[in-house]
């Protein structure tokens, strides 16, 4: 069938609105990402990333639940990075778990006008948020604790955190190596916990200061925090076979 | 005729659809267990649990330890059973496909108003919504077989349960799905209201990828039954 050229409002229409899409698709493939290891599935999760940022609140706060709605909570991952039978065994954790934490320190440093190591009471003497949360593991499962904690953002601007600053990364004594953008950084649910449940953090929970992201998956709320850098870029801790956003 | 849009989106669909189901069924090995409510893990009572991994009523855990002193105290305990996980890719591959879904559901739907094939080929008229023409259409499914029927041109049945699943069951699966995402329950709290909580949403997407497969496989029989060869030319390369 021959077919005059002509543009009819339906192809302007479907021309247009794809044009759009690619636009917007192009943008986002070329911004700058986190890496993909050469990987379809992880370039997915950064348009995932990326359309997040795009469409949701950068604000909105998770849901707060009551004192009554604590549930049963399974730790899992590492228990104790203490234990000598533990794969991820750390004799200075084992350490200054003997001495009570009490010489346990949280450093901070990297792009911040004032690098600093932080006691735990030094973090209990900053105003304290208190958030009942619901815990979103990836595995499925869901459980709700009340967690007590220092404002990561309060933190960071304690610290003197340069404007220029993009990333907070976080080292763990089980080795585990992780790093949040500053809108989760600075959202005001992000906490540093050393608070469960109206108790100092169980160790199996990850004592004596853990991270809580409300607004992502469970395994971005690293345990067992030692280290807190922040970067200008991206800091690539190599491939782990998960995503690193996890907003969904 | 089917027309070009409505064999692009059906196949592109379909691809996705079966890469869901595929990683679907993996991230619900990792955690065979389902609840109602906001909360429900491996130390709350389940709905039901589903015999499909080694993780199905595996008991490695530590100790339970009450965190508060009352009697009904909930607990904790430190999970000391190596599970079966696949999520790393799992997760990623349901998600990458699942956008794939949203966009071409919305083309589809765009496409669908705008040609008003909605309303003259799916949607049944209000004569034809006779409870004896539901009966007579179901009865003769099973007594006489199905014949084949050239184009959109589709029966009572048929219409009601592509409707069920385009306007019903998809839009259900995607809305749960995203309830399940902290990031966008943090925006839309509403949807943890409407779908009774994060688990519920979790058991509610689980029922309705149980009823699109179902419905995927009664498709396929219709398909097959009624002339396989002809039906695929039509949703293919059949230009008449």
């Amino acid at each position: 069938m021959k077919k005059k050229h002509i543009i009819t409002r339906r192809t302007a229409l479907i021309t247009s609105v794809t044009a759009l899409a690619s636009y917007w698709m192009y943008r986002t493939v070329k911004s700058p990402q986190v890496p993909t290891y050469g990987s379809i599935l992880r370039s997915g999760d950064n348009f995932t990333y990326e359309a997040q940022r795009a469409l949701l609140s950068k604000r909105a706060l998770a849901k707060e639940y009551s004192r009554g709605d604590i549930s049963s909570f399974p730790a899992t991952g590492t228990l104790d990075p203490g234990d000598e039978k533990s794969k991820n065994y750390k004799k200075d954790y084992a350490l200054t778990h003997r001495n009570d934490f009490s010489d346990w320190k949280l450093s901070v440093e990297g792009r911040v006008a004032r690098p600093g190591s932080y006691t735990l009471g030094a973090l209990k003497n900053m105003s304290a948020r208190t958030q009942i949360t619901r815990h979103t593991c990836e595995e499925g499962w869901t459980a709700v604790a009340e967690w007590t904690g220092v404002s990561l953002s309060q933190l960071l601007l304690h610290a003197g955190i340069f404007p220029s600053a993009r990333f907070v990364n976080f080292y763990a004594y089980d080795d585990y190596q992780d790093s949040i953008d500053m809108i989760d950084a600075f959202h005001p649910q992000t906490i540093l916990a050393y608070g469960m449940n109206g108790r100092p953090l169980p160790i199996q929970h990850g004592a004596p200061l853990r991270l809580r992201v409300e607004t992502q998956i469970g395994y971005k709320s690293m345990k067992y925090l030692r280290r807190v850098v922040v970067t200008d870029n991206y800091v690539d801790p190599g491939d782990s076979g998960w995503a690193w956003y996890t907003g969904i | 005729m089917h027309t070009s849009w409505v064999k692009i989106t059906h196949w592109i669909g379909t691809i996705s659809f079966l890469l869901l189901v595929y990683s679907g069924i993996e991230i619900l090995m990792v955690h065979p267990r389902l609840y109602w409510g906001d909360v429900g893990n491996d130390l709350t009572p389940a709905l039901f649990e589903l015999p499909i991994s080694r993780n199905y009523h595996h008991h490695g855990y530590t100790a339970p330890q009450p965190f508060f002193t009352s009697t009904h105290s909930p607990v904790s305990a430190g999970r000391t059973y190596d599970i079966f996980n696949e999520n790393g890719w799992g997760r990623s591959l349901h998600f990458l496909n699942a956008w794939v879904l949203v966009a071409v559901g919305l083309i589809y739907l765009m496409a669908g108003l705008y040609t008003r094939h909605f309303q003259r080929n799916l949607l049944p008229a209000r004569r034809e919504m006779r409870f004896s023409a539901l009966a007579r259409d179901m009865a003769g499914h099973f007594r006489h077989g199905v014949a084949f029927v050239r184009g959109p041109d589709y029966g009572l049945l048929q219409k009601l349960s592509y409707c069920l699943v385009l306007f019903i069951l998809v839009p259900t699966i995607v809305l749960t799905g995203l309830t399940m995402s902290p990031a966008v329950a943090a925006s839309y709290p509403w949807l943890l209201t409407i779908f009774f909580g994060a688990q519920s949403a979790r058991t509610i997407h689980f029922f309705c990828a149980v009823l699109l497969i179902l419905f995927l496989i009664v498709h396929v029989v219709m398909v097959i039954r009624s002339g396989f060869r002809k039906h695929m030319r039509a949703m293919t390369i059949g230009k008449t």
